[in-house]
């Protein structure tokens, strides 16, 4: 069996929805929502690597770069907030970020 | 060559090396106490840019093979971008001190900020779009929890970080699917994919996971969930500002991709957009109306006004972009009117955002009370003001688009939505009296909420003419859909 495109975005799509719940269903604490967002850009980087390749063009790999950049620009200001947050609450538990009723 | 390409940049340079010159000032010298001039410093740059750009524009520009689009769409809304986050800014100031928030980063952050939503509305490609996004979400998520040590400022800013990095996760899939099946992350390239012939299913899913991301930039419902919660919890004059420069700007690059990369394929993108705008309308003006809290109830203000501007983008017209822009120029009118009168208001030396406080202020403070009429009125959309002519303007749109049912529904939903519009008039003039509002107002925050609204009360006359807004907004609309 060969490996092909269909394969890749496959594994994305799957590691995508696995992030996308593990932000909705999770309960527990809010780590394990950052780390759900960068599961889920890790699956647009497969994504856009996969069609880099099967396209033969490098625009793909070069908008990856830049997402890499970014993520760790978005986890560092992530953390930043929850320290803030912590030091405010005392705790990170997702079901007492609830001051506010939406 | 490149300098052609960096002439096109030269506001958003120009801002970014004032943002890092001024982080380096503010470091080495005396901080937080240079922190009000920098403040108006910054306001004043965002007003010589938006001169700047208002004088130097002409034509369409386009650099960074294909990536960066200087157009009339993009002047008008980073005009409209520029002079709203200076109002913010100023309005602001005078809050800031008095509850000792005025540090040095704030018109940085805000600076870098409106660096990201002018690199967004001028966008040509899928790679600027992101990092513009990025750049603008990354600066407010900060702005948001910028009173560190309250819970609810930084729970306003976990929550719309988390919600903020989901729209962008839904926005880069759709990205990377586009990508995938146009060949290009370039709008040039993706239109000649979206026009000819069928469109591929990979590029329609990829196109629906990118609005879903925009939409929840824009808060329009279903995606609306964060708003209120973030209004309520930031500081007011970041929810000022939340409510006021990422707005025009993320419907802005909602309209941009929309018409520059799927301009051909209206009827693809047309119902999605139209539903939001329904959803949108409804929810805004039927949730507010429980809402004791005045910033939670404007955030569903705002959902509800997002709702009428994507109603224009949904009619798909060159006549609908237009009746978006003028309809989201007067909202951030208005917004920045209504803003102004929040901020001060204060009982016993704290801020409060209790509607209830409202009670008989027209018999304390008869000229502030007609200002905030004036606004609330115009928010409902009542005529002659000018808030009428923003609604007359996208349902017009919208009939002329062949949608009467969503002009239809428009009309119900804004009826529906005057009722809290009108709470707030019926509390000030004929609320039972008590103890209500005692603070007193700060001159330049003062100044701010006369201005809107004799601008509100005043610019709909015959020899004003909404302020040529009309024929600017029917420039820029006429560069963007071809």
């Amino acid at each position: 069996m060969t490996i092909g495109l269909e394969h890749y975005l496959t594994v994305a799509a799957a590691l995508f929805v696995i992030g996308i719940f593990g932000i909705f269903l999770n309960r527990k604490n809010v780590i394990v929502i950052l780390m759900s967002i960068e599961l889920m850009l890790l699956a647009v980087n497969i994504n856009l690597v996969a069609f880099s390749a099967f396209l033969g063009d490098l625009t793909g790999q070069v908008f990856t770069l830049f997402v890499l950049t970014v993520a760790a620009a978005e986890a560092a200001i992530g953390l930043a907030i929850l320290v803030c947050f912590f030091r405010n609450r005392g705790t990170i538990a997702v079901e007492d970020v609830s001051n506010m009723k939406g | 060559m490149i300098g052609a390409d960096l002439s096109i940049l030269i506001p958003e340079i120009v801002l970014a090396v004032f943002a890092m010159a001024a982080m380096l000032a503010a470091v080495y010298t005396s901080k937080d106490a240079v922190a009000p001039a920098l403040t108006w410093g910054t306001a004043l740059i965002f007003v010589v840019m938006a001169f700047y750009i208002a004088v130097t524009g002409e034509g369409v520009r386009v650099g960074f093979n294909g990536g960066f689009v200087d157009d009339g769409f993009a002047r008008f809304a980073k005009i409209t971008i520029l002079l709203s986050a200076a109002a913010i800014l100023i309005v602001g100031i005078e809050f800031m001190q008095k509850s000792d928030l005025l540090r040095f980063e704030y018109p940085i952050l805000v600076t870098l900020s409106v660096i990201g939503m002018m690199v967004m509305v001028s966008s040509g490609d899928l790679i600027v779009l992101y990092v513009g996004l990025e750049l603008q979400s990354l600066a407010l998520y900060v702005i948001a929890s910028l009173r560190r040590d309250s819970v609810r400022s930084t729970e306003a800013g976990l929550k719309y970080f988390i919600l903020g990095a989901l729209s962008s996760g839904l926005l880069l899939y759709g990205a990377s699917l586009v990508y995938g099946f146009a060949g290009t992350t370039q709008f040039a390239g993706i239109i000649e994919t979206a026009t000819a012939g069928e469109m591929p299913v990979g590029l329609l899913i990829g196109l629906v996971f990118l609005i879903s991301g925009l939409a929840f930039k824009v808060s329009a419902a279903p995606f609306h969930m964060w708003t209120p919660d973030v209004y309520e919890g930031a500081p007011t004059p970041v929810t000022a500002l939340l409510a006021t420069a990422p707005k025009v700007a993320a419907v802005a690059l909602f309209a941009r991709v929309v018409h520059d990369a799927f301009g051909g394929a209206v009827g693809e993108w047309q119902q999605v957009v139209a539903l939001l705008a329904v959803l949108s309308m409804f929810l805004g003006s039927i949730a507010a109306i429980g809402q004791t809290d005045i910033k939670r109830l404007m955030a569903y203000s705002s959902i509800g006004h997002m709702g009428f501007a994507l109603m224009g983008l949904a009619a798909g017209t060159e006549q609908g972009v237009e009746a978006m822009l003028i309809y989201i120029a007067i909202y951030v009118t208005m917004n920045i009117g209504t803003f102004s009168f929040i901020l001060s208001m204060e009982k016993d030396g704290r801020h409060v955002t209790d509607i209830s406080a409202l009670s008989s202020f027209a018999s304390r403070e008869g000229g502030k009370a007609l200002a905030l009429l004036v606004l609330m009125f115009s928010l409902a959309g009542v005529p002659p003001l000018v808030g009428f002519f923003g609604k007359y303007a996208v349902l017009f749109a919208a009939v002329e688009a062949g949608m009467a049912w969503l002009a239809i529904a428009g009309v119900i939903a804004s009826v529906i939505g005057a009722y809290y519009y009108l709470r707030i008039v019926y509390l000030m003039y004929f609320g039972e009296d008590r103890e209500g509002l005692d603070g007193r107002m700060g001159l330049v925050t003062y100044a701010g909420l006369m201005a809107m609204a004799a601008l509100i009360a005043l610019a709909w006359l015959p020899g004003l003419n909404l302020l040529g807004l009309e024929g600017m907004a029917a420039a820029a609309a006429q560069t963007l859909v071809r």
